[in-house]
C-alpha cells in the first residue's frame, strides 16, 4: 500500500510533500529565505570514566561493535562516502546487521555507489527501509522505479551537515572507515594501505552520532597523529583485514575527457574567465569532479602561467591536476573537501598548503560562514539548465534519478557559477524551457558554456559588460536553446509522470525544493 | 519467405544513429520501434518514420527500429537506405528541409589549411565537426566507408548536407572512384556541395569527365551553381600529370596528395622523415602554382602525437603548401597554428599594406617601403599574411587603428 502524501506549492512554484518519512517538512522560501532558530543538535554526555582508561577501544567483530552500540529496530546507521566506490566496509556492516535479524534501519550515507548495489537485496528484505542520501548507480535506478519504501532525500553535502546540526536527522550509530586508526579511536584517512585522502564526510558523524564505531585495516599504537577524527568521540574500534581498496576512488566522473568538443567547452569557460577579468592574481576557484571540468583547469593553468598569475587558493575535489598547480607554485592552497585520486592522497601527506577541510568549513548552513561563497569561481556540471537558468543535477530529462547533489548546491554561492555543458547528449537537449528537477535556483547560476556558445544569466550584466568584446560567442539562451531545438528536431515532449513521490530535494537550508516523481510504466 | 533487411551500425556501442530491420511481405506496414530516447521522442520518431516510409510509398511489410538517439536526418536516411536494399527499383529520394544555415557560399581563394575528413557513415561525428573550426569539412563517401555501406553512407551525407550546420567551413564531399563517384555525383550535387573531392586523379580526362557530369546533372535539376574540385592525386601517373590535371578544369581550386597510396604505388613506405614523397609533393606543388591553385598536403595520421604533427605541418608548410588534412578535431588547431605567419613576417605585411594604403591615398601607382619598390603579388601575398594572422588571433582585426 503505497502512502499518500499532501503537497503544497513552494516559493519556487514546486509542489513539495509536507510529509517526508515521517517528518514534517518546511517547503523552500527563496534562496536566503529560511533561518531556523534554537540551538542545535547534540550527543548524549558521555563520561571518561566508562571507557577503558587505557584507550584501547578494539572490539572482535563489526557485529559484537553494532551489538554493544545497541542496535535497535528503526535506527539509523550512518557511514562516509571516501573510498567512492572501492568502500568494502557497508556491505559488511548490513550483513552483520543481517545475522542480528535486526529491521527497519535507515540508512544514512554521504553516498553510495555502484558497490553498494547488496543494499537493494537488504530493502526488498526491509532490513533496510529506506536511504537517505546520494544515490548513484543501482541504487539510484532501484529508488526511480519506486521501489524503496520510504522516499529518496537528495541534500547537497553543506545539506547534511545541516540537517544533523538542527536535529532534522538523529545519527544513532556512525560506521566510519579509517585507513588508520588507533586503539582509542583516533583516525586519519592520508595514510595507510588503503589510505582514501581525508576523512572530512564522516566528521559530522563522529561528532553528533549517538554511538560512533572506527572501522579500520590498519591499527597502529596510540597516537595516530595527525588525526582527522577524534578518538575521544569513538566509542569502538573494529579492525578488517582490508576496509577499501583506494584505486577504485577514481571513478569514472575523475577520468580526463577525450571528446574533442567536451575539450573545446572546457578551453571556452577557461577563456570566459579570464575574459570576465576573474583570472587575476589571488583569485580562487574550484573545479569538481568531471572530464570537462578537469580539462578546465588544464586550461586555466595554462593561460594563468602565460598570464604570470597565482591562485590563492583552489577547492577540491583534488585530482593530480590541482595538485600540480600547487607543486609548481601557482596556487599557495588546495582547500580539499574529498580526494579523486592517489596523486591527492599523497600530496595531501606531504604538503602544507593541502588542506583537508570538511562540508561544515566549505559548505554549511549552520556556520558562522563557509568557503564557497568566497570562490571567485566555480565550474560545475549540470544535466538541464532552463531558459530560466534553473539548473537540475539529480534527474536526466527522461525523468530518471541519476545521481546526488554534492557539493553542487553549496558551491552555487560562489561569486561566478560556471557551468561548462554539451548543449545536447545523443538526441536530448540540455537547455530546456523548464528543469525537470529545480535543483539550483536560477539567481544563483550565472553563466552556461556550451560547444555552440555561452549565454550568461541577464542578471550578471557585470559579467555581460566585461566580455562584451571578448571576441567569445556570448548568445541568449533562447538563441541556443532555438539552436538546438531544430537540430534534434523539435522540442521533446514531457516525460509523463505519475503523482507519486519517489523523493525530494533539499535546499542547503533544509527546505524541500522540489520533488522526484515516478515516471509512467 | 522473403528476405531480411538491414541497415545502419552493427555492434553494441551505437551512438546519435539507428538500425533499420525491413522484411517486405503483404500484410499493412507494422512497426516496432524501440529507442533510446523514448521518453522524450517517442511520437516524433513514430510520426517521422511512418511518414518516410509513405513517401517512398512502402505500404506493406514488417520494420523494426532500434534508435540510439539518432536526429531525424539520420534515421531518414537510414530508412530509406534499408528500403532500397529491398527494392532496388525505388528512386523517390526522401529529403530532409533544406536549412537556410546549410546554404553559405565559399569562395575560390579562401583559406584550406586544414581540411577534417569525416567518414560518411559516422554522422555523430558531423554533428558537431564545424564548432573546430576547420577551414573545409570532407564528407567522405571513398575510403572510409566500407563497401557494404556506400548506399548508407550516401544517403546520410546528402542529408547532412541539408540539414547541419558547419559555420562556415568549405563543404566538401569526397566521392568515390570511377562509376560510383559517378553515381555518388547524382545524389550529392543538389545540396549545395562546394568542392568535390576527385580520389585518384591520373589524368586531365577524369577531372573533364567529372566535371561534364556536375554541368549535366545541374543542367537537369535547373540549378546555377559554382561547384569547385580538388583532384588528389595518388599515383605516380596522377603525379606526373599533375600540371595537366590542375589546368584541366577552372573551378579547380587546389590540387591534394594523397600519400598513403602513392607511396605503395611507386614501391615503398611512407616515412615520417617522407624521403620517398618529396619528388611527389615537390612536383604537386610547382604543378598547383604554376596553375595558381592551392597545393594542399596529404594527413598526418598519428591522432596522439601533436609534437611529430607540429614538426610535420613546418616541413608542409616550407615546402610550399597552403594546407592539409586531418582525420580529428584536436589536429586542426595546430595545423592552423603552424601555418600562422610569423613575427616578423606580420611585421613586414603591415608595412607593405600601410604602405600600399599611403599610396593609393596619394593617387599613387606604384608602392614604395622605404627605398624599395613593392610588386601588387608582394601586396596580395601581404594581405593575405594579415588575413590569416588575424584569423589565428595573432592580430587584432582593427590593428590598423591601434597603430
Amino acid at each position: 500500500m503505497k502512502k499518500k502524501y499532501e503537497f503544497v506549492k513552494n516559493a519556487a512554484g514546486r509542489m513539495v510533500p509536507t510529509e517526508v518519512n515521517g517528518k514534517p517538512q518546511v517547503p523552500f522560501q527563496g534562496v536566503n529565505g529560511y533561518k531556523p532558530d534554537g540551538h542545535k543538535a547534540a550527543p548524549p554526555i558521555a563520561s571518561c570514566t566508562d571507557y577503558p582508561s587505557d584507550g584501547n577501544k578494539v572490539v572482535g567483530s563489526i557485529k559484537e561493535a553494532l551489538e554493544l552500540a545497541g542496535l535497535k529496530d528503526g535506527m539509523t546507521i550512518s557511514s562516509h562516502h571516501h573510498f567512492r566506490n572501492g568502500d568494502l566496509v557497508m556491505n559488511q556492516v548490513f550483513n552483520a546487521v543481517e545475522e542480528m535479524g535486526t529491521k527497519g534501519l535507515m540508512w544514512f550515507p554521504s553516498a553510495a555507489f555502484p558497490c553498494h548495489a547488496p543494499m537493494t537485496k537488504h530493502m526488498d528484505s526491509g532490513l533496510i527501509h529506506h536511504i537517505e542520501g546520494s544515490l548513484n548507480g543501482p541504487l539510484g535506478k532501484y529508488a526511480s522505479q519506486g521501489k524503496m519504501d520510504g522516499l529518496a532525500v537528495l541534500r547537497s553535502h553543506g545539506g547534511r551537515w545541516q540537517s544533523v546540526q538542527d536535529g532534522e536527522v538523529h545519527i544513532d550509530i556512525a560506521v566510519l572507515a579509517a585507513p588508520t586508526a588507533d586503539p582509542m579511536g583516533n583516525a586519519t584517512g592520508d595514510r595507510g594501505p588503503s589510505a582514501c585522502g581525508l576523512l572530512g564526510f564522516g566528521l559530522a558523524d563522529s561528532m553528533y552520532a549517538d554511538k560512533v564505531i572506527v572501522v579500520t585495516d590498519n591499527l597502529v599504537p596510540f597516537p595516530c597523529y595527525p588525526w582527522q577524527i577524534q578518538g575521544q568521540n569513538v566509542d569502538y574500534v573494529v579492525v578488517l583485514d582490508k576496509v577499501g581498496e583506494p584505486e577504485k576512488i577514481v571513478s569514472g566522473t575523475t577520468q580526463l575527457t577525450k571528446s574533442p568538443d567536451r575539450l573545446y567547452i572546457a578551453e571556452l569557460t577557461a577563456k570566459f574567465v579570464q575574459a570576465a577579468g576573474i583570472m587575476r592574481d589571488g583569485f580562487s576557484f574550484q573545479a569538481g569532479a568531471g572530464g570537462t571540468a578537469l580539462a578546465f583547469a588544464i586550461y586555466l593553468k595554462e593561460m594563468m602561467i602565460e598570464a604570470g598569475v597565482k591562485a590563492r587558493f583552489v577547492r577540491g575535489g583534488s585530482t593530480k591536476y590541482l595538485v600540480e598547480m600547487l607543486e609548481e607554485g601557482l596556487t599557495d592552497y588546495i582547500l580539499d573537501g574529498q580526494t579523486f585520486d592517489l596523486e591527492g592522497v599523497r600530496s595531501m601527506r606531504e604538503n602544507e598548503g593541502h588542506v583537508n577541510t570538511s562540508p561544515f568549513t566549505s559548505y554549511n548552513w549552520h556556520g558562522k560562514g563557509n568557503f564557497a561563497s568566497q570562490l571567485d569561481a566555480v565550474v560545475l556540471g549540470a544535466t538541464e539548465v532552463d531558459v530560466n537558468f534553473n539548473a537540475n543535477v539529480v534527474t536526466h530529462s527522461d525523468g530518471q534519478m541519476l545521481h546526488g547533489i554534492g557539493g553542487w548546491q553549496n558551491c552555487l554561492f560562489s561569486k561566478c557559477t560556471i557551468l561548462p555543458i554539451p548543449a545536447f547528449r545523443d538526441r536530448i537537449p540540455v537547455i530546456v524551457d523548464e528543469v525537470t528537477t529545480l535543483v539550483g535556483p536560477g539567481e544563483l547560476v550565472d553563466v552556461i558554456v556550451t560547444e555552440r556558445g555561452i549565454a550568461i544569466n541577464p542578471l550578471r550584466t557585470d559579467l555581460i559588460e566585461a566580455t562584451r568584446d571578448s571576441g567569445l560567442p556570448i548568445r541568449t539562451i533562447q538563441e541556443l536553446k532555438a539552436e538546438i531545438d531544430d537540430l534534434i528536431g523539435g522540442t521533446p515532449q514531457k516525460p509523463k509522470l505519475t503523482d507519486e513521490p519517489i523523493g525530494v530535494v533539499k535546499w542547503v537550508d533544509g527546505t524541500v525544493i522540489d520533488t522526484i516523481f515516478k515516471i509512467e510504466e | 519467405m522473403s528476405k531480411n533487411f538491414q541497415a545502419g551500425p552493427q555492434g553494441t556501442r551505437i551512438k546519435s544513429d539507428c538500425q533499420v530491420f525491413y522484411k517486405p511481405g503483404s500484410d499493412p506496414l507494422k512497426m516496432n520501434i524501440e529507442s533510446k530516447v523514448d521518453v522524450l521522442f517517442s511520437k516524433t520518431i513514430r510520426d517521422l518514420a511512418e511518414t518516410t516510409f509513405a513517401s517512398l510509398g512502402v505500404t506493406t511489410g514488417s520494420v523494426e527500429i532500434k534508435d540510439f538517439g539518432a536526429l531525424p536526418f539520420v534515421m531518414m536516411a537510414q530508412i530509406e537506405t534499408v528500403v532500397k536494399r529491398a527494392h532496388p527499383e525505388i528512386d523517390v529520394e526522401v529529403l530532409p528541409d533544406f536549412k537556410t544555415h546549410a546554404q553559405y557560399e565559399t569562395s575560390f581563394g579562401r583559406f584550406r589549411r586544414s581540411r577534417l575528413y569525416l567518414p560518411g557513415n559516422q554522422p555523430k561525428l558531423f554533428l558537431n565537426a564545424g564548432i573546430h573550426n576547420p577551414d573545409c569539412i570532407i564528407l567522405d563517401l571513398e575510403d572510409s566507408v566500407p563497401p557494404g555501406e556506400k548506399d548508407s553512407a550516401r544517403h546520410i551525407v546528402r542529408n547532412a548536407l541539408r540539414t547541419l550546420d558547419f559555420f562556415g567551413a568549405e563543404r566538401m564531399v569526397r566521392i568515390n572512384q570511377g562509376e560510383l563517384g559517378m553515381q555518388d555525383l547524382e545524389s550529392i550535387i543538389p545540396h549545395h556541395v562546394h568542392t568535390i573531392l576527385l580520389p585518384k586523379a591520373e589524368t586531365a580526362d577524369q577531372v573533364i569527365a567529372m566535371e561534364a557530369k556536375v554541368q549535366s546533372i545541374l543542367k537537369e535539376k535547373k540549378l546555377k551553381k559554382n561547384i569547385y574540385y580538388m583532384p588528389i592525386l595518388e599515383s605516380a601517373r596522377g603525379v606526373l600529370n599533375a600540371y595537366d590535371i590542375a589546368t584541366a578544369s577552372k573551378n579547380n581550386v587546389g590540387l591534394a596528395m594523397g600519400l598513403e597510396d602513392y607511396t605503395a604505388d611507386i614501391g615503398t613506405q611512407r616515412t615520417l622523415e617522407g624521403k620517398e614523397s618529396f619528388f611527389a609533393r615537390s612536383m604537386l606543388v610547382n604543378a598547383a602554382r604554376a596553375a595558381g591553385i592551392q597545393p594542399i598536403d596529404t594527413v598526418f595520421s598519428d591522432v596522439s602525437n601533436e609534437t611529430a604533427l607540429r614538426e610535420s605541418v613546418r616541413v608542409t608548410k616550407s615546402m610550399g603548401f597552403d594546407g592539409m588534412g586531418c582525420i580529428h578535431p584536436r589536429q586542426i588547431k595546430p595545423i592552423h597554428e603552424e601555418f600562422a605567419p610569423t613575427e616578423a613576417e606580420i611585421t613586414k605585411a603591415k608595412r607593405i599594406i600601410i604602405a600600399a594604403d599611403e599610396a593609393e591615398a596619394q593617387g599613387l601607382g606604384v608602392v614604395a617601403v622605404g627605398s624599395k619598390m613593392i610588386d601588387p603579388p608582394v601586396v596580395k601575398r601581404a594581405e593575405r599574411t594579415i588575413r590569416m594572422a588575424v584569423d589565428t588571433g595573432m592580430l587584432e582585426k582593427n590593428w590598423k587603428e591601434l597603430g
